[in-house]
């Protein structure tokens, strides 16, 4: 199915909690979508005849500067179609709702996405730093992010 | 060794020799050093092929062993990030003396490539453990493997035992080392 | 020989305590430096929790900070088992996001490594999985294999293990004049080793005895876990993106998509994960000696390599079958010639983090052939 399509048929089950679609050149088509309704349009898209995404290809933490967001890249095995959905949120209030219980693969890009990005996923049985160490502090993909001078006692910079 | 030549030397009598204790004694830990079988990153893969048919490790004397205790030398075979710093400090504590380490590849000589936005990278396992050899590369060939393991027999080979001063001088050369 | 005394007893009657084990990061089979804490009930294994992150070496943001074409080398050393495979995905996406049609003779020398790679991948794994179990044997006949196929890449790129060599719009280098007899007669020498490695070590009886009914994870568990590649093909899953979605020019060859169908044991248990690698290097020696048949000689390789590499804002999501699944790479480019944010979904991380669901309730002693079998590298689960 086209991505024009399934915009159509989420636009139609959803309305408003669908911002924006884009499908200019050189971008995979994606939506944008509220943060309250992303639980609800994941386990649509998951389940509902023909569209199957049952295969969750990567969840991305991002940092736009202003503001940070997450994009899901879904894919179905049955049906052989890719969509893409985004959400921002603020700096100050980073919350996402997890979307550990549709697809299991987000528990570990959700820790990860946290752990780089600091991005606080809602609901996630086990939000804890995978990557970085337990007691790092900072999230380092942030644009921002400055290192550190030592960690436990030896020196970070060259 | 010139130690093994004299003894079909006929005017030595046959079966005698004579040399130092201390030649025996290094010849000896020289020629069978175990390492602690232990990769870390890309150079593991190396060290890896260095084990295999190909290059043939075990022909310098050098056994795999699992455990710390039973090693003589460690090769830091990649990456060391801040979180498996730790780790390596251990292992190395564990190990029994005398025990010599290796760095293999540029990573852990320096950082390699991750030298300057690596943010959880060690620059340069020395940082917290002595290091005896250092192989560049990235990775470093087989070939730059073995050359390596041959430089550290030669250190072993001129190693002090009895000397206590010459002992006590290396070691605190060592130490000095360290302390920078 | 006296008579063995039989001890009869009833399970239930042994006190067995919970205990905790640390597994790694020093570990001679968990593959480098990954850490399991494993709970333990008597033997059985009741829950894992890997800790990973021993090996990050800040991939992303060294890929914010450099130029496209130098993110390539940092690439190779993500999956440093299979780096041709590696840097083919990455290179495909900012082709497509300038437009760049790379020529004929490229497509068909990508092809020919990136096989001749997994053939090398799945030599490395099989070789791995019998020393976990024991084999010493198979790991010295297969790394003997291996090192002709790394001499052919050397003969290309230089490097042995990290190549560089896949450029965006074209290859670093053209290969040599006897490329073509080089590569067939190590396709040959495969084969040979194989028939062996068959008797030698898959199809043993105490081999079978360690992995049959091992490990086992159903289908639309590894669907919803997101694996791919050979944890997922064993488990019956027809699935590889070679011929679901075609890149490249892979819809031209004639190879079949080998899947587990429970030959000794349950579908999707170890044997399974291992006998599809183990089938899979055949399917690529088809694969290469067809595109062997139809490659052009003539062409300039460096033709079609851009002078600036400063591709258009935009973003965009690429990925290929690698021998351990599906690796895909979300880049966001701004119209500069620094990406914005290269984000890596590493084939390992996400086969990895199917273990604690499918090593409960078996023999702490499975539980590493069942970590062998999902076939990790920890650069790549880490990055």
């Amino acid at each position: 199915m086209q991505a024009q399509e399934i915009y159509e048929k989420l636009k139609a089950e959803f309305g408003d909690a669908i911002i924006e679609f884009n499908a200019e050149p050189f971008f995979d088509p994606f939506v944008l979508v509220t943060t309250d309704k992303l639980f609800d349009i994941c386990l649509y898209l998951r389940d509902t005849q023909g569209l199957e995404f049952d295969y969750l290809s990567c969840l991305g933490g991002m940092d736009y500067k202003e503001n940070l967001g997450v994009v899901y890249h879904l894919y179905s095995i049955k049906l052989k179609h890719t969509f893409v959905i985004k959400v921002t949120v603020s700096k100050e209030n980073p919350f996402v709702p997890t979307v550990e219980r549709i697809w299991r693969t987000a528990d570990w890009h959700e820790r990860e996405a946290y752990d780089m990005m600091g991005i606080q996923f809602e609901g996630h049985h086990n939000l804890i730093r995978i990557l970085c160490p337990y007691d790092w502090e900072n999230f380092p993909l942030r644009k921002d992010y400055v290192q550190p001078d030592e960690y436990h006692g030896m020196k970070v910079p060259y | 060794m010139g130690l093994l030549n004299k003894l079909d030397d006929p005017y030595y009598g046959g079966g005698i020799i004579l040399g130092k204790v201390e030649d025996i004694l290094n010849w000896g830990r020289s020629k069978s050093d175990w390492y602690l079988q232990f990769g870390l990153a890309c150079c593991a893969i190396e060290f890896m092929a260095v084990n295999a048919s190909h290059f043939d490790f075990m022909r310098f004397g050098c056994i795999p062993r699992t455990s710390p205790r039973q090693a003589d030398f460690i090769i830091i075979s990649g990456t060391v990030t801040f979180k498996m710093a730790e780790r390596i400090k251990v292992l190395y504590e564990q190990m029994a003396e005398p025990k010599y380490v290796i760095s293999m590849g540029s990573c852990s000589n320096c950082g390699g490539p991750y030298w300057e936005h690596g943010y959880h990278v060690l620059k340069g396992v020395d940082r917290i453990i002595p290091v005896d050899v250092y192989i560049p590369g990235c990775p470093p060939r087989p070939e730059a493997l073995e050359e390596g393991m041959i430089r550290l027999q030669e250190k072993i080979n001129k190693q002090a035992i009895f000397n206590k001063r010459k002992r006590l001088a290396e070691e605190e050369k060592q130490e000095l080392i360290i302390d920078n | 020989m006296g008579e063995t005394k039989k001890v009869e007893f009833e399970y239930s009657q042994i006190d067995s305590e919970r205990m905790r084990l640390n597994v790694g990061p020093q570990h001679p089979s968990t593959h480098g430096v990954l850490r399991l804490e494993v709970e333990l009930d008597g033997e059985i294994v009741t829950e894992v929790i890997p800790h990973i992150g021993y090996l990050h070496r800040c991939f992303e943001k060294h890929c914010e900070k450099m130029t496209y074409p130098q993110v390539i080398p940092y690439i190779d050393r993500m999956d440093y088992i299979c780096a041709m495979n590696n840097e083919w995905p990455y290179v495909m996406g900012i082709e497509k996001l300038m437009g760049i049609e790379v020529p004929e003779k490229v497509e068909y020398i990508r092809v020919i490594f990136a096989e001749l790679n997994r053939i090398a991948n799945h030599q490395i794994a099989i070789a791995t999985f019998g020393l976990d179990a024991g084999a010493f044997t198979p790991f010295l006949y297969l790394f003997r294999d291996r090192e002709f196929i790394l001499s052919i890449f050397e003969k290309a790129s230089g490097g042995r293990l990290l190549y560089n060599y896949y450029w965006v719009g074209g290859l670093a280098a053209d290969v040599h004049k006897e490329f073509k007899e080089d590569v067939l007669s190590i396709v040959k020498q495969v084969r040979e080793t194989n028939k062996e490695i068959a008797d030698l070590l898959l199809y043993n009886k105490i081999f079978i005895e360690r992995v049959a009914n091992v490990g086992i994870l159903p289908a639309d568990v590894a669907i919803s876990y997101g694996c791919s590649g050979p944890v997922a093909r064993g488990s019956g899953l027809a699935f590889d993106l070679r011929k679901d979605a075609p890149y490249s020019i892979y819809d031209r060859f004639d190879f079949d998509v080998v899947t587990g169908h429970g030959e000794v044991g349950t579908v999707g248990d170890c044997f399974d994960r291992n006998i599809v690698r183990f089938h899979e290097m055949e399917q690529s020696c088809r694969i290469i000696e067809q595109a062997i048949e139809q490659m052009p000689m003539d062409g300039d390789v460096r033709e079609k390599l851009p002078k600036k590499i400063r591709p258009p804002k935009g973003e965009i999501y690429t990925k290929a079958e690698n021998p351990k699944g599906e690796l895909g790479f979300y880049i966001v480019s701004n119209g500069t010639d620094k990406p914005e944010r290269i984000k890596s979904r590493g084939t390992s991380f996400v086969n990895l983090s199917v273990l604690p669901e499918i090593s409960k309730g078996y023999l702490f002693a499975d539980l590493i052939m069942i970590l062998g079998s999902v076939d990790i590298v920890l650069g790549e689960v880490d990055r």
